[in-house]
């Protein structure tokens, strides 16, 4: 049985192996782009099908960043929702026969873990500019800068091993039980990791929105916030 | 086969086993207290199972630390390398 935690190469383009991972995320990559670009060309104020569907799924985004974080959806859209579907397709793409899902592979995971982790920092910066950043780990109070350090270290991994170990989990377990059994008993299994796919996809997106938020929220609580804030809700 | 990968298989299976003991009762207690909360207000079902999916994520995730190490002594092995 082949360790699900290194990958073979399949090519190799020059120096760089091309690990069968890679294909399918530049295959996914291809599909959405050129998807994305082909659905939206012709937008119109009344909506075709297909348009409606596509607001459907935004609205939903919107809805959903929206009752995590309070924020306004407008400047995490692109992030979280590319999150959001990227890994949705990543996960589906085992769907496919002979396709193992890329984030079943640790280096696919980690890729996204550090895009989060980078994007916790881009969006808190620009928020609150390099200042009110710094003062997000003294949230709640100085005591707590290391604990925030470390944190905002293990937070971003333990992500990265959560999406890694279900996916991986589910993608090994069907491979064990089509060994021992046979052709379509695995498929309530299959049926299964729609599902956890799925639900991980969603708690991906939601926790990278709730570790920018948390971070843009603790960096923009100064007391001078505070004093204008009162003093609007009393006018 | 000598001690070390004995001793590597036999502890892949107790990390697994006795690592999901922890998360299958916190989960438990997690949907329990979700249920109830949903049968007195069934008005806040979403907001609840929203949170409900992400905590169990949570708790799940220290299963998924026990899955990783069992499978790093099984097939990472640094000590038979």
């Amino acid at each position: 049985m082949n360790s699900p935690l290194e990958s073979a190469a399949l090519f190799q383009i020059g120096p760089v192996p091309i690990t069968q991972a890679i294909v399918t995320t530049w295959v996914i990559m291809a599909v959405l782009v050129v998807g994305a670009y082909l659905l939206t060309r012709r937008l119109s104020l009344r909506p075709s099908k297909r348009q409606v569907a596509l607001e459907l799924l935004v609205d939903t985004l919107d809805t959903q960043i929206r009752e995590t974080s309070g924020a306004q959806p407008a400047p995490y859209r692109g992030f979280i929702g590319t999150l959001f579907v990227f890994i949705l397709a990543a996960n589906w793409s085992s769907l496919i026969p002979g396709v193992e899902p890329p984030t079943a592979k640790l280096e696919t995971d980690a890729a996204l873990a550090v895009l989060v982790f980078i994007s916790v920092i881009w969006f808190g910066v620009r928020g609150n500019g390099v200042g009110g950043y710094l003062k997000s780990f003294a949230a709640p109070n100085p005591v707590m800068i290391p604990l925030n350090m470390l944190a905002s270290v293990t937070r971003v991994f333990s992500m990265f091993v959560r999406l890694f170990g279900n996916v991986m989990s589910g993608v090994f377990v069907i491979a064990i039980v089509a060994s021992l059994a046979g052709l379509l008993v695995p498929i309530p299994l299959m049926a299964l990791d729609l599902l956890t796919g799925l639900v991980q996809a969603y708690i991906f997106a939601v926790l990278a929105m709730v570790f920018i938020s948390s971070t843009v929220e603790d960096g923009a609580h100064t007391p001078a916030d505070l004093e204008t804030s009162a003093k609007k809700k009393d006018s | 086969m000598d001690y070390i990968s004995i001793t590597s298989i036999v502890c892949a299976a107790f990390a697994v086993s006795f690592g999901a003991i922890g998360p299958a009762l916190a989960e438990g207690r997690a949907v329990a207290a979700a249920m109830d909360a949903i049968a007195r207000q069934p008005e806040a079902a979403n907001t609840i199972s929203r949170t409900l999916f992400v905590g169990l994520a949570m708790i799940e995730t220290t299963a998924i630390y026990c899955l990783v190490i069992s499978l790093l002594l099984l097939f990472a092995n640094p000590l038979l390398a």
